[in-house]
């Protein structure tokens, strides 16, 4: 009797890159509505343009390449991209700033290099930088968590006017910016402690909550529950997480013993802003991160103290993007510093 | 390494006496928990596989070089009957596995990962399966030198049974001051069970074996290494160890992670210590041996009984009644097959080996030899076709699980891109190709693969250095050789102007010059004349 030849290993991967990615969309499902809670649906409307966007460079990209389109959508990383691109933007944003972030992260900082696998940085963050130098106005400009609930704003926009900004770029008749908008808790902390305010003073007002500020703090819980998901899925391991964390809380606590007055505590620096978006989701993008154990602890650390420093001494109010580019080109370095001793060769 | 170096191998054994005690065990790195797809074949009897009417012997079944056929086509032999002898030291016997005539000493197929044919001994049997007995049986090896031990595990041809085939009597010559013999039951790989039926059914032997080893190799002690879900197995060892009352073995229950039964993983586990990359383990005072192997070596040496047969498990989706089978080396797999109560429709794939390491056989014509531990029958939902690899997205799950330490993304990364240099910079060398990386690669990447085609890269550049340096040895040696004759011309020439322009101010000189010339004219002639009556007579 004859057989059919087959190489060895024959047992099959359980996982694939669509299930990584997969995994990685489902874990932002309870931030995302999260995030519609606090900020209205402008993040949902920003999450379709650019999955729009993006998806369609990516096909495009790829058949200019002549590789085979459908199989590498599916693998559903240019989804992730788009999603985490949304998760950074202003809710709400016109339509053609968030193709053009989404249209950059894909064709420039993923596609030129050779498309998945192959870009040196990552994709979401190249696009959100591009954004944040070329448009800093809207860019800047926040909702106040749940509208005018809390009288942090006059005035708030219902689902469909906001679908109409998206669209247009314009606000209903009558209302303005003014009445509308409020500080991010970074931003405004920032401002605040530039006009000689003390800390203490500044978290006493009504955006700040008991960890970080209403709204940011409690998506940011629902994105530690997604990470900690991905963790116990084993898409992500510890070590990134950990060292972004360990990044910003170290030195955070560091300043905050020193001078309580104009440094907010580590527990405002985790809760605000990007920290655990970027601990748990953008940092461990894998393609753009370093590789061994102790790779990784670097990269991550490497990450969370330049976020805290662009934080405290940069002209940005969050430095998450920054840090993570800083970072990824120190990859290969640390690639190179960090080789695991291999079985049997001395260390 | 370094922090778990030093007490570990003195440890294991503190406890005296006959009691087992479980031990503190290390981690090798990485690994992965598969499941063990055993619980059809070894819940079933060892059962024996009768004569076949033919045995294919090749003469190589072992690592080394092949063994030379002393038998001549048309001699009757008998079971156990030396047929073919070693060649060189790293080199094991081929005997007989039943009585009968030799048919033929010719090129067949034979189980290899390169489907190659190679010279093999066929025997027609008789059916009476006679008994050559050449070998006198040993039962007081203890009064035995070690020498002459090793000398009969040498006559008998054994060889490592748990796969890779090394000769025993070659592992046995690693000298003396070892620290530990290390029985290895840890059969961690997918569908193989033989072990543990071996160990269920003839703890007795492979004890006995345990004490010739130990003998063999005057040492003191010795631990059995079996996985810990393998508990019937454990205990029917335990039962003989300890109605033996052999206070100097040990049975230690190992965690089912594969890659657990390679060499340098158990190492790692038992006794924290790492076996040196180029090195082996007697090196830091070690020494495995597979529990089969220990189990021949007993008969060989208390029956007098040669390496004839081995037990085999056949397994997997395509064959009707999967078990363990003791069999006669040289029957053909379609014997085993049968024994096992035929195919069912779902055989697709035929492997000789486990589902991570075994290699595809083309039919089920070729024989089982001595490192054939396991038959797989599989179907097409047992080993899927590979999915269309996608590219490298540098998870690192590869690293992850890399038993050796490696990093498999890195070193995908440099053979794609054919650098060598890199290849073995990231220790290529090092990688024992047991398909963990592939297993958990989101990507699908046949990464084993690559390393193995990198490795035949790297040993043929090698190759190609090696005597692209002998033949720039040669130009030079030639180069110098002709720079030197020249020199030494040059030389001549200059002498010999030099004294025709002393003699030509000296007539006495001059005229001495010219006779001495024509002496050596004359003398030639002269010569020239001899060798031509020479050449003539």
């Amino acid at each position: 009797m004859k057989f059919a030849p087959t190489v060895p290993p024959h047992i099959r991967p359980a996982t694939s890159v669509t299930r990584v990615m997969g995994e990685v969309l489902l874990a932002l499902v309870p931030a995302t509505l999260a995030w519609v809670w606090y900020f209205g649906p402008g993040i949902l409307y920003n999450m379709a343009v650019a999955a729009a966007v993006a998806l369609a460079c990516e096909a495009g990209a790829i058949a200019l390449r002549r590789r085979p389109v459908v199989p590498q959508l599916l693998d559903l990383s240019a989804l992730v991209t788009a999603v985490l691109l949304a998760f950074c933007l202003p809710p709400l944003t016109p339509w053609w700033i968030t193709a053009t972030g989404a249209a950059f992260a894909i064709l420039f900082a993923k596609q030129l290099y050779g498309g998945l696998g192959y870009n040196p940085f990552n994709p979401a963050m190249a696009g959100y930088v591009v954004l944040l130098i070329s448009f800093p106005e809207p860019m800047t400009r926040w909702l106040p968590p749940l509208g005018d609930a809390l009288g942090l704003a006059s005035a708030s926009l219902d689902p469909w006017q906001s679908l109409r900004f998206t669209l247009t770029g314009l606000l209903p008749e009558g209302m303005s910016w003014d009445a509308i908008s409020g500080a991010t808790p970074l931003d405004d902390l920032r401002t605040q402690l530039s006009v000689a305010r003390t800390v203490e003073e500044v978290r006493a007002g009504i955006l700040y909550g008991s960890l970080g500020a209403h709204g940011w703090e409690w998506t940011s819980n629902w994105i530690a529950l997604g990470g900690l998901y991905l963790l116990w899925r084993k898409i992500i391991r510890w070590q990134i997480p950990a060292a972004v964390i360990l990044g910003v809380c170290i030195p955070a606590t560091f300043f905050w013993l020193v001078d309580p007055g104009t440094h907010p505590p580590p527990t405002f620096h985790l809760f605000s802003g990007a920290t655990l978006l970027c601990a748990f989701f953008i940092a461990t993008d894998p393609v753009s991160a370093a590789t061994s154990r102790s790779g990784r602890l670097v990269y991550g650390f490497g990450i969370g103290l330049l976020i805290f420093v662009i934080r405290g001494w940069g002209g940005y109010p969050d430095g998450v993007a920054f840090a993570v580019l800083l970072m990824n080109m120190a990859v290969p370095a640390i690639d190179h510093f960090t080789r695991p001793r291999t079985y049997g060769h001395a260390g | 390494m370094a922090e778990a170096s030093e007490p570990d191998g003195n440890r294991i054994h503190q406890g005296s006496g006959t009691k087992v005690s479980q031990p503190r065990l290390w981690h090798f790195h990485g690994g992965l928990k598969l499941d063990a797809r055993t619980a059809r074949a070894a819940a079933e009897p060892l059962a024996t596989v009768p004569v076949p009417p033919r045995l294919i012997l090749p003469l190589t079944q072992h690592v080394g070089q092949p063994a030379e056929a002393i038998v001549a086509v048309g001699e009757r032999v008998l079971k156990g009957q030396p047929i073919a002898r070693p060649s060189g030291y790293i080199a094991a016997k081929v005997h007989a596995t039943s009585s009968g005539t030799i048919v033929a000493i010719t090129d067949h197929p034979v189980p290899h990962p390169s489907g190659l044919s190679a010279p093999c001994i066929v025997i027609e049997t008789d059916g009476q399966d006679e008994r050559w007995d050449g070998y006198e049986p040993l039962p007081h090896y203890g009064e035995l030198s070690a020498n002459e031990l090793r000398a009969r595990v040498r006559a008998a041809g054994v060889v490592g049974l748990g796969g890779a085939a090394f000769p025993t009597a070659v592992k046995l010559g690693a000298g003396s001051g070892m620290k530990l013999l290390i029985l290895n039951g840890a059969e961690c790989e997918p569908y193989i069970c033989c072990d543990e039926v071996l160990l269920r059914e003839r703890a007795g032997e492979v004890v006995t074996g345990a004490q010739v080893l130990m003998r063999a190799l005057e040492i003191f002690r010795c631990c059995v290494a079996i996985e810990e879900d393998k508990v019937l197995a454990r205990r029917a060892l335990e039962k003989v160890i300890e109605s033996a009352g052999e206070s100097r073995i040990e049975v230690i229950s190992v965690p089912a992670i594969y890659p657990e039964g390679g060499e340098r993983q158990l190492i790692k586990v038992l006794t924290g210590e790492e076996v040196p990359a180029r090195g082996v383990p007697p090196d830091i005072g070690y020494l495995c041996q597979n529990v089969g192997t220990a189990a021949a070596v007993a008969r060989a040496v208390l029956y007098g009984e040669p390496l004839v047969s081995r037990i085999v498990t056949v397994t997997g989706d395509g064959v009707a009644r999967p078990r363990n089978l003791e069999v006669r080396l040289g029957t053909p797999i379609a014997a085993l097959v049968e024994a096992c109560g035929g195919y069912t429709d779902q055989a697709a794939h035929l492997l000789m080996g486990g589902a991570m390491m075994g290699f595809p056989l083309p039919d089920d014509s070729l024989p089982v030899i001595k490192g054939t531990n396991c038959i797989v029958v599989a179907s097409r939902e047992e080993i899927r076709p590979r999915t269309p690899s996608m590219p490298c997205i540098r998870c690192g799950e590869c690293a992850e699980v890399c038993p050796a330490q490696l990093l498999p993304q890195q070193l995908y990364w440099h053979a794609r891109s054919g650098e060598l240099d890199q290849l073995e910079e990231y220790h290529l060398f090092d990688c024992i190709e047991c398909g963990s990386c592939d297993v958990a690669c989101p990507s699908q990447l046949p990464l084993t693969q690559y390393f193995r085609y990198a490795k035949t890269e790297l040993w043929s550049r090698d190759r190609d250095r090696a005597r692209a340096d002998v033949a720039r040895d040669r130009f030079e040696a030639r180069r110098g050789r002709l720079e030197a004759e020249q020199e030494v011309r040059r030389r001549r020439l200059e002498e010999k102007t030099r004294a025709a322009e002393r003699a030509r101010g000296d007539e006495g000189a001059r005229k001495a010059m010219i006779d001495e010339a024509l002496e050596r004219v004359q003398a030639r002639r002269d010569q020239d004349g001899r060798d031509g009556t020479d050449s003539e007579r």
